[in-house]
């Protein structure tokens, strides 16, 4: 990805912004992450550190404070499940929860391949129960694309038996969730 | 209590027992490291979401159908400090769920070859310790808790990220997997500053397991895997398998040319140690350490004969302040330590030759 700012270096800084309900992304480059933290910092006064800006990825804070009252705009990543936000992780370096990794999973990439010698795919054990989640899911997606197909072509007999399948595996699925055999 | 009996108590089967390699590999290691789904980690779960780990685990735990036998939960806030410190001496739980666990608590079984650390780092930590160089014995019996768990609880766990673990350094495999090695010839040949970098670049990690920063007390160096991520458990292991053997054929080829160029400075410099751990009345950790990797060294290579190889092993671990401090009873200031120390080796030693007269 291309920072938006200056269109010529890679994007490495990804930033989430809600502002009155609606989201904005913004992807910079370090150097143009650091000009606009800069004019942010003049607007607003000595709310963070632009040394820390730059001080190395797993030390990347965001370009922006936290709670920007002037702008009412909230402009930090936060995991929904635990609250940890991402400048939180990066200091503690460690997630509050399973879902923080989903709410960094961008930010998260290069970190994780720094740290695991350029790799970012598990390529180990999966567990059976999920994995067979994975699985069923998987398949139920695919057969719901089938049914869309059949169905568009006014194949009535066959969409009714796809959509008993379905069915049926989504029912394997939640059982498998809910802890039975 | 009887210095036999305490031992008898206090030796775990990693310590004591005989496997492949153990002239060379004291013991191997496997430790996966899971979270389950439906709390937050323990970087900032409530006491209530602690209990509810510890629960879950537990329900687990009573309907054993585990080929390991019974297991026996032991809490963090339930235990005196001095023997969360034993513990941690025998390796059996890290010094963190030791201080800093919020509801820390540990399975165990009998023969101590396996422990479940709970609400460590992460909510799960399954640990497997078996006796010398038996990596893929310790992830097979690891996979087997790990699924055993797995049957009655979610793991956290993403198609992409793999095993989600409070740390990224973790995530993926969750697995570490490491080997305890006593090194005296690589040592003595001054090799190990050659060897450590190529190690580590192949991606593994050496220290030593005992002493402070780059200092290997007693000559033993643990060797671990780093990466956790993009690799099978069963590629991370196998590849620090085959760097652990280049390592074995390494270590025998220098005590060889040791034999072969000075025998007799050897055999004096074991002999010598021998008689310091006999004799000594007051004996520092470091001195004692020294001494048990020439006493060792001197029994692997035919210069000491009836004394049992699990010295090296029994006594780095029950000459630490915890194990001492049990022994005696009580609290001891650091000079106390090294007179019981050096009592406690000279007792071991008599031990060794009582069974060689009465048996
Ligand atoms: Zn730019
Ligand atoms: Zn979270």
């Amino acid at each position: 990805m291309i920072c938006q700012e200056c269109n010529q270096r890679p994007a490495t800084l990804h930033f989430t912004n809600f502002s009155n309900g609606e989201k904005t992304e913004m992807h910079l480059c370090e150097k143009c992450a650091q000009e606009k933290g800069e004019m942010f910092m003049m607007n607003n006064g000595p709310a963070f550190s632009i040394n820390s800006l730059l001080a190395g990825l797993l030390n990347m804070e965001p370009a922006f404070p936290q709670k920007n009252e002037a702008f009412q705009t909230e402009q930090v990543l936060q995991c929904p499940q635990c609250s940890m936000t991402f400048p939180q992780f990066v200091k503690v370096g460690r997630f509050g929860c399973a879902t923080c990794y989903d709410a960094f999973r961008e930010q998260l990439a290069p970190i994780v391949r720094r740290l695991h010698s350029g790799n970012s795919v598990h390529n180990g054990k999966i567990p059976k129960r999920i994995g067979g989640g994975l699985h069923l899911r998987k398949q139920i997606d695919d057969l719901k694309q089938t049914l869309k197909d059949l169905i568009s072509q006014e194949e009535f007999e066959k969409a009714a038996e796809t959509r008993d399948h379905i069915r049926e595996l989504e029912r394997k699925l939640s059982a498998g969730q809910e802890g039975g055999e | 209590m009887s210095l036999e009996k305490f031992i008898n108590q206090a030796v775990s089967s990693w310590m004591s027992d005989d496997g492949p390699d153990s002239d060379i590999v004291l013991s191997s290691r496997i430790r996966f490291a899971r979270n389950l789904d439906e709390y937050n980690f323990p970087t900032l779960f409530t006491n209530g979401e602690a209990e509810a780990v510890i629960g879950t685990i537990m329900e687990r735990a009573q309907k054993t159908a585990l080929g390991f036998g019974k297991l026996e939960l032991v809490k963090m806030d339930g235990i005196p400090p001095l023997q969360k410190r034993v513990l941690v001496e025998k390796h059996l739980i890290s010094p963190h769920l030791a201080e800093n666990a919020l509801h820390g608590a540990v399975l165990l079984s009998k023969n101590e070859e396996i422990s479940i650390m709970i609400n460590e780092e992460d909510h799960i930590r399954i640990q497997c310790l078996f006796p010398g160089f038996q990596l893929s014995e310790a992830l097979e019996a690891a996979n087997k808790i790990d699924d055993w768990l797995e049957e009655d609880v979610n793991y956290a766990f993403d198609d992409k990220f793999g095993y989600l673990t409070s740390c990224p350094t973790n995530t993926g495999t969750g697995i570490r997997a490491s080997v305890m090695m006593h090194l005296p010839g690589l040592v003595l040949t001054q090799q190990m500053n050659r060897i450590v970098p190529a190690i580590n670049q192949l991606g593994l990690v050496v220290r030593g397991i005992y002493g402070e920063g780059s200092e290997a007390l007693g000559n033993i160096f643990q060797i671990s895997n780093q990466i956790t991520l993009g690799k099978s458990e069963e590629d991370i292991v196998e590849d620090l398998k085959s760097v652990v053997s280049q390592i074995i054929s390494q270590e025998r080829s220098a005590r060889e040319a040791l034999a072969k160029t000075s025998n007799i400075q050897l055999e004096d410099r074991v002999f010598r140690s021998y008689g310091t751990l006999a004799n000594s009345r007051i004996i520092e950790t470091k001195e004692a350490a020294r001494c048990l990797s020439d006493l060792r060294l001197g029994i692997d290579m035919g210069f000491i004969e009836n004394i049992s190889k699990s010295i090296l092993n029994e006594l780095m671990i029950l000459t630490q302040p915890g194990f001492l401090q049990q022994y005696a009873g009580g609290p001891l200031r650091p000079n106390e330590r090294d007179i019981r120390r050096a009592a406690l080796i000279r007792e071991r030693l008599k031990m060794e030759t009582k069974e060689e007269s009465g048996g």
